[in-house]
């Protein structure tokens, strides 16, 4: 395990050496605070669309920390011939998978962490309430949904040798899980068989992105959502974070490095 | 003494696009011994397999057939790189990090303890002479000190064997001139040293033996003497061996 911390460290560290984290939270808070100043028509329940524009951003941020930061990870350390160093030492290549996603995971969980912290100020400075409990609820969701996007990414990294092309083809699917995902069942109900089977197969194989969005929780202040239904999710989301890694590490195992 | 890295037979074939997705062979049947404590020079034209030798030795490649081990332990279980040191020929380390950082992570990845990794990294700096730039990023490095905190890195967990592809590539005559006075003081310490050079002048003055490689095949091994024999030097029994005529050059 220290050799999978010691890479993850390395990963952390970089992120926030670079600038694309201050970045988006710098326009992410710029933009909220700016909408957040401005009293739109008096009407009360106008908080209610700073927290969805607000939590929206957030989303998108995350994403963008997620992808961006992830598909270059390998092809990084090729282009840049740090890999052979690196696996000069006494690490295996599947340590250095699991390594490179938990520097990802743990970095955006961090960068999360700001934004939430963020959020929470400023819902808090309208509505004069901390529901504490679900932005954990939604953090923690939204955490792990990261997970499964960064441990894709990871796998497309080692796929396709262009972090652009890659952090493209994850965006899309990504977006499409997020937009179509829960509808596909409906939309195999109206195909013909072959296309049906295929359809409902595609429906049963991608992870559920949608299952891990909260917004609607804290942005309409409804009730938690029972915990034994959030710790399904998280097994849920953490059987898809191994599946992609293993393919990752199957991948990655007999791949030349030079 | 003891072989501590051998080779037996050792083929490498790759797909080639430059031949239409032909087979390229890059070794041909390899046979190589290099014994503890000694200064090893690995010599040939470019392209002749001395990288894809190291590739192989390092885990990076695996081999088409034959055999590599490192102390005896084959090249493709992790732990045969426990006790070795490497320096590829073109050094490129994380840019964001400083030295002391890099060699902490290196250091963390080998098991070393907090208290021997201060004393390492300390020891370390100050043999490369990079104490002054120690907590300065290695994005503002010089070339030469890129290729000095390659050594650094090397020689974080006191390695019994350094392999280094062509370490003073790129380097100025004082960088060389420190390079090969840290391999000689690594031969005075006891460590086994196994490098690539195109620097024959250099490779005759450290080395206890050589082997000369072309097309992937062995085409000598021996002492420096031995292979120089008659020729004035190793630059001219280097060129007879590999086939190289002088008359017919332009």
């Amino acid at each position: 395990m220290k050799n999978i911390f010691a890479v993850a460290g390395v990963v952390i560290k970089e992120l926030y050496r670079r600038k694309d984290f201050y970045v988006l939270f710098i326009i992410t808070v710029l933009i909220c605070l700016v909408m957040a100043s401005v009293n739109i028509f008096n009407d009360p329940k106008i908080a209610r669309y700073l927290k969805e524009i607000c939590l929206l951003l957030v989303w998108i941020s995350s994403l963008v920390i997620a992808i961006t930061t992830t598909a270059r990870q390998i092809p990084a350390e090729r282009e840049n011939r740090t890999l052979l160093p690196l696996l000069a030492k006494p690490l295996t290549r599947p340590q250095l998978i699991f390594g490179k996603f938990f520097g990802c995971w743990f970095a955006c969980g961090l960068a999360l962490l700001c934004f939430y912290i963020f959020f929470g100020a400023l819902a808090a400075a309208r509505e004069h309430q901390w529901p504490l409990l679900d932005y954990f609820q939604a953090a923690v969701m939204h955490w792990f949904m990261l997970g499964i996007v960064v441990a894709m990414t990871l796998l497309g990294s080692l796929v396709f040798a262009a972090p652009s092309s890659n952090s493209t083809i994850c965006f899309v699917i990504i977006g499409g899980i997020l937009f179509v995902g829960r509808h596909l069942d409906q939309v195999a109900t109206s195909m013909h068989e072959p296309l049906r089977a295929i359809v409902n197969a595609l429906y049963f194989t991608i992870p559920h992105l949608e299952f891990y969005d909260l917004r609607d929780l804290i942005i309409h202040n409804w009730p938690l959502i029972e915990w034994k239904y959030i710790v399904l999710a998280l097994l849920y989301a953490t059987a898809y974070i191994f599946a992609f890694l293993l393919g990752a590490c199957l991948v990655f195992r007999r791949k030349p490095v030079n | 003494m003891t072989a501590i890295l051998k080779t037996q037979k050792l083929r490498v074939e790759y797909r080639s696009r430059e031949m239409r997705q032909g087979i390229k062979v890059a070794l041909l049947g390899l046979d190589l011994e290099v014994r503890a404590g000694e200064v090893f020079g690995f010599l040939g034209p470019n392209g002749a397999g001395k990288t894809t030798t190291m590739n192989v030795l390092l885990g990076f490649v695996p081999p088409t057939s034959g055999a590599a081990s490192l102390f005896g332990i084959d090249v493709r279980q992790p732990i045969a790189r426990q006790r070795i040191g490497y320096l590829p020929e073109l050094t490129y380390y994380y840019k964001f990090l400083t030295a002391e950082e890099l060699l902490r992570f290196y250091a963390k990845i080998f098991g070393l303890a907090r208290g021997e990794t201060d004393k390492r990294i300390a020891e370390l700096l100050k043999l490369v002479e990079l104490e002054h730039a120690a907590k300065r990023p290695i994005k503002s490095y010089s070339k030469g000190m890129q290729q000095r905190v390659g050594l650094a890195q090397a020689l974080i967990n006191n390695p019994d064997l350094l392999i280094l592809d062509e370490p003073t590539s790129g380097l100025d005559p004082l960088g060389r001139m420190k390079v090969r006075e840290i391999i000689q003081r690594l031969k005075h310490d006891g460590k086994t040293v196994f490098f690539s050079s195109h620097e024959l002048g250099e490779v005759e003055t450290v080395c206890d033996r050589v082997a000369i490689i072309h097309q992937g095949e062995l085409k000598a091994i021996g002492g420096v003497h031995e292979i120089t024999g008659k020729h004035a030097s190793l630059e001219k029994a280097f060129l007879e061996i590999i086939g190289f005529n002088s008359s017919t050059a332009p």
